[in-house]
């Protein structure tokens, strides 16, 4: 079962569909104590930093988000979802992101923003989400902010616009990746399988 | 690096029974292409790169019967969905997001109440928001067109183009009326000012005709985008060929 978390920001019939159309069943939920035992957690969104936060505290989402990652339940958060992981973000400097990864959100420069289309991600290094996925395989963004984690070490895949910035994560039992898989055909499905086929 | 997009835009009928597409010229119907989401996934197995929905019927009734169609396509086709053609306010925005929609399109809309372009983007964000423009040549300018090119409005589309970029928009669709269903090529000159003038990505539309439009719109135009309707429906080009052609031109394309 995988768990989609519902807090008002974004495409969750889109997520519900690719699964659907994987054989995987989801349940998409607002409840906290859903959350908190879920094993499988996706944390989509898109949409701005400040509204997000405000709703996931709103909902009392956003400690359930960290007890379920503490117990080890495998997270994949997309886009929005992987940013709101970070400390803080230039596109909402007073607010505090979830602080589960160090590391901060920064806008593009010099270039048009958003960022919409397919974009290529080289691959770093060696991730389950990333399995049987080519190297320079094409994703689809959209976005004007992109991830600086600290640790370098977690970084599993970059792409290039105007700068290289970091657009997949690997920690322990968390993944993010900037693009949408939900939204990039036949390879996007396939991190999604991945996903699934995660062993807890 | 960023690809360049091709766009397929499905022209859609709602007052039949469940939609159909149809193609127009130079804004008015002549034939039906076949059912919305059947188009939609023969496009996506053929590797379109996004798919923009168009209701020519625009009626209040239609709204509803989008959404079915929407909601449809995206059971099957995973890449980004963009829906327009009587969009009105937030509410109509949010049933079609909900449907699955990533982005929507405003035109009328937004000329009429320019605020719209502003909430839209605070609600769902910049990157969900398109403005269309379809745009006629004047003598040493371009008029903005509303309600499908039947009502002209005094409104000179490069300053309407970096309006709505203050505004929030996050995309420009920008038609050229001169040059729609003519397949006689993108309107260059028109693009490529557009284009410069903003920060945010144009998809540029009307007068594909042949495989060498879509490679000047890119290379002169300046355009992020290139969108074709009728070309694609009855396979006057088919999608791999064009992007295997751009490839070999130099394009970055997916």
């Amino acid at each position: 079962m995988i768990t989609v978390i519902d807090y008002g920001m974004g495409n969750l019939r889109s997520i519900e569909n690719a699964f659907r159309y994987l054989g995987a069943k989801t349940k998409i939920t607002d409840n906290p104590k859903e959350i908190e035992k879920a094993k499988k957690l996706i944390f989509p969104g898109v949409g701005n930093f400040r509204k997000a936060i405000e709703n996931l505290k709103r909902k009392k989402i956003d400690s359930a988000i960290k007890k379920s990652i503490k117990k080890g339940a495998s997270f994949l958060g997309i886009c929005l979802g992987f940013q709101l992981l970070f400390e803080k973000s230039e596109e909402a400097p007073k607010v505090q992101g979830l602080n589960i990864i160090k590391g901060k959100v920064l806008k593009f420069k010099k270039v048009k923003i958003p960022q919409i289309g397919w974009n290529q991600i080289e691959i770093e290094k060696k991730s389950k989400i990333l399995q049987g996925i080519k190297d320079y395989s094409f994703f689809y963004f959209m976005h004007s902010f992109y991830v600086e984690p600290l640790d370098k070490e977690i970084i599993v895949a970059k792409t290039n616009y105007g700068k290289v910035f970091c657009s997949a994560i690997e920690s322990k039992n968390i993944f993010g990746v900037q693009f949408h898989p939900e939204k990039s055909g036949e390879v996007g499905l396939k991190i999604l399988k991945n996903f699934v086929q995660l062993k807890c | 690096m960023l690809a360049k997009r091709i766009v397929a835009c499905l022209d859609t009928d709602l007052g039949i029974k469940g939609g159909r597409v149809v193609k127009g010229i130079k804004f008015k119907k002549i034939r039906y292409a076949g059912l919305p989401w059947e188009l939609a996934e023969r496009y996506y197995k053929e590797g379109i790169d996004e798919i923009v929905f168009l209701d020519i019927t625009a009626s209040h009734e239609s709204r509803q019967t989008m959404v079915e169609v929407v909601r449809k396509t995206c059971q099957r086709v995973f890449i980004s969905i963009t829906v327009g053609g009587g969009i009105r306010n937030i509410k109509d925005a949010k049933k079609l997001f909900r449907a699955g929609a990533d982005k929507i399109s405003i035109n009328t809309a937004a000329i009429q109440n320019p605020r719209l372009v502003k909430e839209l983007s605070e609600s769902f964000g910049s990157q969900a928001v398109v403005v269309a423009i379809d745009a006629k040549r004047r003598k040493d300018w371009f008029e903005c067109a509303i309600y499908g090119g039947r009502k002209f409005t005094g409104v000179d589309a490069i300053s309407w183009a970096k309006k709505v970029a203050e505004l929030g928009a996050g995309e420009i669709l920008l038609t050229s009326m001169d040059r729609d269903g003519t397949k006689s090529g993108f309107d260059l000159g028109l693009t490529r000012k557009i284009s410069e003038s903003v920060s945010i990505p144009v998809i540029a539309s009307g007068g594909a005709g042949k495989k060498e439009h879509f490679l000047e719109v890119f290379k002169k135009g300046k355009a992020d985008a290139a969108l074709a309707a009728s070309l694609f429906h009855f396979k006057e080009i088919k999608i791999p060929e064009l992007k295997k052609y751009l490839k070999e031109k130099g394009v970055n394309v997916r």
